[in-house]
């Protein structure tokens, strides 16, 4: 009777040591969205829970190491007990009644980050190996390689890939949702804490997999629509080539694999591309103008620049003649 | 030259390239007459490696000897029903029908591909250590990270034969297998296997992870990819022919009086595993093999634009992939049942409960795949269906709990604890910490933001090293000296412990922590903003020390096999018949029948036995 009293207390004094040590430490990132309220009010209980249960098994059994020691010279046998049925039912039932209790509150949390707010606005998100782009319908369809979102408002993602499945995760927004090819998936989220964070791709897409994240910013009201317009009506109105073709490079993912600093990802940095000398995989070299840009992007298994042979290969893009001088216009100023 | 082909690995391995040649060369042949591109970025194209391998493999199976038996009965000529093995070491590369030998070639393949895997999980731990990039490339990461999945997880599968070839028939009292035959075969298919498996390496490499979802794993850029396929679908054989022979031995050949609820714990856990490995493992084979189609001959069966669903993959795949954790884990479970007992002095509390709530794992299993798939965007509403079930799973894995720390309570440990007995309780903390980190994965609201984290692969190393790295070594240190007649150091076993155990927390620990905090899993690279660089070194640092411990072992084990102290009799003071009779086992077991009169676990109840032996009859 009194090992178990002292045990009795010893699993107390775990649990509480176990919870409210892991609540110190601080275990998930801030969040950021409302749908993030009840999947970390579930987690917090889950925690008491499995604290209990971490308590319950260790301390009885380490007890039992300590204290439960083979005498010096004792030879016999332990004490002969079979089982307990009472117990075994005790222990199958009560934790029957747990879990389904917290399948009830599961399935209560996925309906709260599932509800939908019908004033919503949309924003599609289009995946491909290695970057995000997303279009704002609402203000005129432009697209942007920033996620920026009002604080407050509801915004549903409609999300399409372009080649493998990725998946959407803003550790801060807590949900996640994969993002298929051929078809839409949805995601509600609805930001409540202003700042900058990144969508992280959360399903392994290949070799650059690690480096598809893009900006997340979050505003009030007044920045983003503000923001909005601006990027409307440069979407809109007349710009220079330039800005035309970074435009499309933006919105169609080139910077997920070429990057723009000198840094090398999966294919070779556009810092100082045009006019540069290039050096390919079976030993030629050519100076690259308009002509081995354009083929570069139509065909871009023609010339492979060595040291890439190995990586992913990119798929040809379609263009018109004007949008690939516009792209060559913009890499002209990438010094 | 000649004396070294006599050797059937060396026969098999020659004739396994040989066929490999052969089959390249036929599909060569065949696309040069039809003027089609013969070479492809890896040598030859994708079409003539796969063909190569699959001939290579029947060239190996046929060439090593392994099935000459049913060669004979096929052409009508004599099989003696048992071969005797040659002396020593040499029995080991050849068809041995004896399932001792046969164990002791699973577990030490299983060793080999255990450091195969472990040393590329130290190659990218070192990538992982600091932000930036070291010495591997993007793509060099996924192939590293891929197949230490891949391999680790067949080193498992061979690891679990092992244990279950060499122990359930002297458990049960059984001279051999049911079927020696497809029982050698079930071994020496998995040597190719394991073969194309690591030669996707030099052929591009594996960008998937072990799961091999398409569209990636369909996209036609990297022969390795398909190689990892044939492989896994070669090795898949092994389990199902495996798992059936087990099955049919337990049923038919148990001795006299072993009645269902008096067979040995672990008995129980190798049926559990048997009956998932046995019809589930087709999904795996069928899923690899539909993507090896769609790359082959461009049958579209998850290719969107063709009409294909690759979500269809990921059923089919977790149909087998869920359950197939239970495979792995059940048989160490069924260790640590089975030498709790022996080493407290006290039977297994709740014998019947433990049984049962192994096959209750093994059941539940199967309807709880789509929890890997919370997030997949499969039908929104079937999500809340599978998080009950999958709930369900920490029922009967609770009364595993329960009924150790019943079994140990008011137990007599043994003072100083054996090596054996550590890895024991080690393998119930370590699988505890899986344990409790799975329930937040079954429920789909945290799920969202546990899943593809580094939270999961904290947790399924929780489990795997709790629930089959643990026990295996608990097996060795406890059953080394049945198979060997020595016993293995107890001090440098210690060690061992002491420093595997210790550093793995830390390591689990700290893939828990930063997973939490945003750490996606099979990345390459972090962002230096999430500030995780010092918990990547000190988990570094932790997986070097697992692999100094596992150094520490083998040094033991070499030394022990050598030097070892001699051990003859009941070493263990078991009641159960392995130990009844001299070390090392006899090659045929038992020499007279055994006759089951007891319980297996009644320690403590004087004047009890489990076993007798018959005594042999006259004229017999």
């Amino acid at each position: 009777m009194r090992h178990f009293i002292i045990v009795g207390l010893l699993v107390i004094l775990v649990t509480l040591g176990t919870y409210f040590g892991l609540d110190a430490v601080g275990l998930l990132p801030v969040d950021a969205s409302a749908q993030a309220s009840p999947i970390d009010f579930l987690w917090d209980l889950q925690l008491i829970v499995l604290s209990f249960l971490f308590a319950l098994i260790v301390v009885p059994l380490v007890y039992s190491l300590i204290v439960f020691r083979r005498k010096p010279g004792d030879t016999e046998d332990a004490v002969h007990v079979e089982g307990n049925t009472k117990l075994e039912v005790t222990w199958t039932v009560i934790p029957l009644i747990t879990v389904v209790a917290f399948a009830y509150l599961g399935a209560w949390s996925l309906r709260e980050t599932r509800r939908a707010d019908p004033q919503a606005m949309v924003v599609r998100v289009i995946a491909q190996q290695f970057a995000w782009s997303f279009e704002y319908p609402e203000y005129g369809g432009f697209i942007t390689d920033q996620l920026y979102l009002p604080i407050g408002r509801q915004v549903l993602l409609q999300m399409t890939s372009r080649d493998v499945i990725h998946s959407f995760w803003v550790p801060e927004f807590r949900v996640k949702q994969d993002v298929l090819p051929g078809r839409e998936t949805q995601l509600r989220i609805t930001p409540t804490r202003m700042g900058r964070y990144k969508v992280r791709c959360a399903e392994l897409c290949g070799a650059a997999h690690y480096s598809m994240e893009n900006a997340v910013i979050v505003v009030d009201q007044v920045a983003f629509e503000k923001w909005a317009q601006e990027q409307r009506m440069a979407f809109e109105t007349a710009q220079t080539p330039e800005q035309k073709g970074e435009r499309l490079v933006r919105a169609n993912g080139c910077l997920g694999c070429h990057t723009l600093t000198g840094q090398v990802l999966v294919g070779p940095s556009w810092k100082g591309l045009f006019g540069s000398e290039r050096k390919f995989a079976d030993g030629t070299t050519t100076i690259a103008d308009e002509a081995y840009i354009i083929e570069s992007i139509l065909n871009p298994a023609a010339k492979i620049v060595a040291g890439f042979q190995t990586a992913n290969p990119m798929p040809a893009y379609v263009f018109d003649e004007e949008q690939l001088s516009y792209i060559i216009a913009y890499l002209k100023t990438l010094k | 030259m000649k004396q070294l082909y006599s050797i059937p690995l060396v026969r098999g391995l020659v004739w396994l390239v040989i066929g490999l040649a052969a089959g390249i060369a036929f599909v060569v042949g065949i696309r040069f007459a039809l003027e089609l591109p013969v070479m492809g970025r890896y040598l030859f194209t994708e079409h003539a490696w796969v063909f190569g391998g699959v001939v290579g493999t029947l060239a190996f199976l046929a060439k090593h000897g392994v099935m000459d038996g049913w060669f004979k009965v096929w052409k009508g000529e004599e099989e003696a029903e048992h071969h005797e093995d040659p002396e020593g070491w040499i029995k080991y590369l050849g068809p041995s029908l004896d399932h001792k030998v046969i164990g002791i070639q699973y577990t030490v393949t299983a060793i080999i591909l255990f450091l195969v895997g472990g040393l590329f999980a130290l190659i990218f731990r070192t990538e992982l250590a600091f932000e930036g990039q070291q010495f591997l490339t993007p793509d060099q990461y996924n192939t590293m990270m891929s197949l230490h999945g891949m391999v680790m997880i067949v080193s498992i599968l061979l690891g679990i034969s092992g244990l279950i070839n060499y122990l359930v028939p002297l458990l049960i009292g059984a001279p051999d297998m049911a079927f020696p035959r497809l029982n050698a075969f079930s071994y020496w298919i998995s040597v190719p296997a394991a073969i194309w498996l690591l030669l996707s390496m030099p052929l591009g490499g594996v960008e998937t992870g072990w799961t091999g979802y398409p569209p990636l794993s369909a996209l036609p850029t990297k022969v390795g990819q398909q190689m990892f396929f044939l492989g896994v679908f070669v090795a898949g054989w092994s389990s199902i022919l495996g798992a059936l022979n087990l099955i049919v031995t337990v049923v038919r050949m148990r001795a006299r009086g072993m009645t269902a609820f008096r067979m040995p714990i672990f008995v129980w856990s190798a049926i559990a595993t048997s009956l998932i490995a046995l019809t589930a493992t087709q999904l795996i084979g069928l899923s690899f093999q539909m993507v090896m189609f769609q790359r082959l001959f461009g049958m579209g069966f998850f290719d969107p634009a063709k009409g294909g669903n690759p979500i269809l993959f990921q059923h089919l795949f977790w149909f087998y992939s869920h359950p197939a954790v239970y495979v792995f884990i059940l048989p160490g479970l069924g260790v640590v049942s089975e030498l709790l007992p022996v080493f407290v002095r006290k039977p297994l509390f709740g014998y019947r409960w433990v049984a049962m709530s192994s096959l209750g794992i093994a059941l539940v299993g199967f309807i709880v795949w789509a929890h890997h798939m919370f997030t997949s965007g499969m039908n929104e509403y079937l999500r809340v269906p599978f998080m009950y079930s999958t709930l369900l799973v920490a029922v009967p894995t609770g009364v595993k709990f329960f009924s150790w720390v019943a079994t140990i309570w008011q137990g007599k440990i043994p003072s100083p604890m054996p090596t054996a007995f550590l890895f024991v309780v080690g393998s119930i903390l370590v699988f505890l910490m899986g344990g409790l980190s799975g329930p937040p994965n079954a429920i789909v609201t945290t799920d969202l933001h546990l899943h593809d984290t580094y939270w999961i692969v904290g947790h399924f190393h929780n489990t795997f090293f709790g629930g089959f790295v643990f026990p295996f070594f608990a097996a060795l240190y406890y059953w080394f000296p049945k198979a060997t007649g020595r016993r293995l150091d107890e001090r440098l076993g210690r060690w061992h412990f002491w420093l595997m155990a210790s550093s793995f927390f830390v390591l689990s620990l700290g893939m828990m922590r930063v997973g939490l905090l945003g750490m996606r899993r099979r990345i390459f690279d972090y962002d230096p903003e999430l500030g995780f660089q010092t918990t990547h070194i000190v988990m570094t640092v932790a997986a070097f020390l697992i692999a100094l411990s596992v150094v520490i072992f083998f040094v033991n084990l070499v030394r022990s096999l050598r030097y070892g102290e001699a051990v003859i009799g009941n070493l263990w003071n078991s009641r159960s018949p392995e130990w009844q009779v001299p070390s090392p086992m006899p090659a045929h077991n038992y020499s007279a029948p055994l006759v089951v009169v007891g319980e297996p676990y009644d320690y403590g109840l004087p004047g009890s036995r489990y076993v007798d032996f018959a005594p042999a009859k006259v004229g017999d």
